[in-house]
């Protein structure tokens, strides 16, 4: 298959009912942080079948996408599929995609909203080598019912520092999904993570 | 479902729209997220917001109730649930437990809702400091600052003038201990089943263009003081239908002469309690 012919696939087949299914996946999971969820669409050059149900649902011409490391592999199939600008600039970005915690910048350097409108921010879909297994997270906030846990492999500490300094911003902030192959969990940026020192298999 | 539209009314842009706004409104609970809202082929006030939420979450699998000041069978919740029977095909109920979306104007059905559900208000005014300031300029900073005092010299101006906290509808919360939020003109005696409720709550506002969320488990506080604490409305008399002694009764003029009725607002819940009395009765 050439370039031009991979490109074209790799879109949702039946987009109402499919675009659908993946929001109320993305929805679920964002309001009940620490679940872990099935996206099964297909595998993109540069994205995972996870990353590429939230580029497919969510991005369109009103959303510039930054696409971080290999994640610019994707450029043309998003251009094609949602016709979605790119970023040069992750600041200017509604969503931006990344292939693990190497290819990030900053995190302040992404668009985290303004007291104002903390809405008018990036979303991030950050790649992790596991969801399930990993460091052990604790988190508690909004959507979570005490608290509920979470095992992430590939974020080192310095990035759970980084995310939980973010914090203090509130209401501005940065909403992440993680996504694994075809699986994916969120942390909204009301969500408290507190890192085990220990981690579970 | 009608031939000539797109899967439940709105296009797929415009549900992109809208899903990204619920999705960053439920990031910041309490929090009104603008967003584009269409024109819908009913008028502002009959639930344009509500629908074009519910528009932009349902799928083929979901089952929708709908309820109009708790009834389901209002000239507004039944030409919405034919709406979206016509539109998307969906299977609609009069059931609390059976739905999986519940679109509402104006009451929490009685019926505690369950983790996995939705419940979909429709709001007619969404910001809660509208009437103490009418620049949205003002209000938006005010709620950047999270400066609510007005709020607070509203509810003191009550007790001052009437010795109570007059507010017996639409009575404002604060959702996460952040925002303050108008909970729809639902009766103060709902404020507390949105405390911690385990499903997730989405508010739309079609003419105002907003969305708002809160998301399961979430506390939200009906904003009182220490020597006026938040109270719900009770009554005397009992439902004259079901017996109930514990839900929100609707007064009813029945006749000329005045004479006065007592019933549950919320239908299904009445006609459940009756169902099972009139069963408990036959066997």
């Amino acid at each position: 298959m050439t370039a031009a012919a991979a490109m074209r696939t790799g879109g949702f087949a039946d987009p109402a009912a499919e675009s659908q299914a993946a929001f109320r996946t993305l929805l679920d999971v964002l309001a009940r942080p620490g679940r872990i969820a099935e996206l099964k669409s297909a595998a993109v050059a540069g994205l995972s079948p996870a990353a590429s149900s939230v580029a497919l649902t969510l991005c369109d011409f009103e959303t510039p996408v930054w696409l971080g490391g290999a994640c610019a592999a994707a450029a043309d199939w998003l251009r094609f599929h949602c016709g979605a600008p790119l970023a040069v600039d992750c600041g200017t970005a509604r969503f931006a995609f990344a292939p693990g915690i190497a290819d990030l910048p900053d995190l302040d350097l992404f668009d985290l909203g303004s007291d104002e409108f903390p809405d008018r921010s990036t979303t991030l879909v950050l790649e992790v080598a596991s969801l399930g297994r990993g460091a052990a997270l604790t988190l508690s906030g909004p959507g979570i019912a005490g608290t509920a846990s979470l095992a992430v492999a590939g974020p080192s500490a310095a990035f759970w520092q980084a995310r939980a300094a973010l914090g203090a911003l509130f209401p501005r902030g940065l909403d992440l999904f993680l996504t694994s192959g075809t699986q994916i969990a969120a942390l909204p940026r009301a969500t408290r993570v507190e890192v085990s020192p220990c981690t579970s298999r | 479902m009608i031939a000539g539209y797109n899967f439940a009314y709105l296009d797929e842009q415009t549900k992109r729209m809208i899903r990204r706004a619920i999705l960053k409104a439920t990031a910041i609970p309490g929090y009104q997220v603008p967003f584009a809202s269409r024109e819908m082929p009913l008028p502002y006030g009959w639930g344009t917001g509500g629908i074009q939420v519910t528009a932009s979450i349902i799928g083929r699998g979901d089952t929708l109730k709908v309820i109009d000041q708790g009834a389901d069978d209002t000239t507004n919740a039944v030409s919405i649930r034919r709406f979206f029977a016509r539109t998307a095909g969906v299977r609609t109920t009069e059931r609390t437990r059976e739905a999986s979306i519940i679109q509402t104007r104006h009451r929490i059905p009685e019926t505690p809702l369950r983790e996995g559900q939705i419940i979909v208000f429709q709001v007619p005014i969404p910001e809660p400091l509208r009437w103490l300031e009418p620049r949205e300029r003002e209000t938006r900073r005010m709620h950047a600052h999270a400066d609510y005092g007005a709020m607070y010299v509203k509810l003191y101006e009550d007790i001052a003038r009437y010795g109570r906290i007059a507010t017996g509808y639409d009575y404002p919360v604060v959702v996460n201990g952040r925002y303050l939020m108008r909970p729809s003109p639902i009766p103060k005696f709902d404020n507390p089943k949105l405390d911690r409720l385990p499903a997730l709550a989405l508010f739309g506002a079609g003419r105002e263009k907003r969305i708002y969320a809160v998301p399961p488990h979430t506390p939200v506080k009906s904003l009182d003081f220490e020597d006026h604490p938040f109270r719900v409305e009770s009554w005397r008399e009992r439902c004259a239908l079901c017996g109930s002694g514990s839900s929100f009764l609707d007064e009813i003029v029945v006749d000329d002469s005045g004479r006065r009725m007592f019933v549950c607002s919320d239908t299904d819940y009445c006609s459940g309690r009756r169902a099972k009395r009139s069963g408990a009765e036959a066997a």
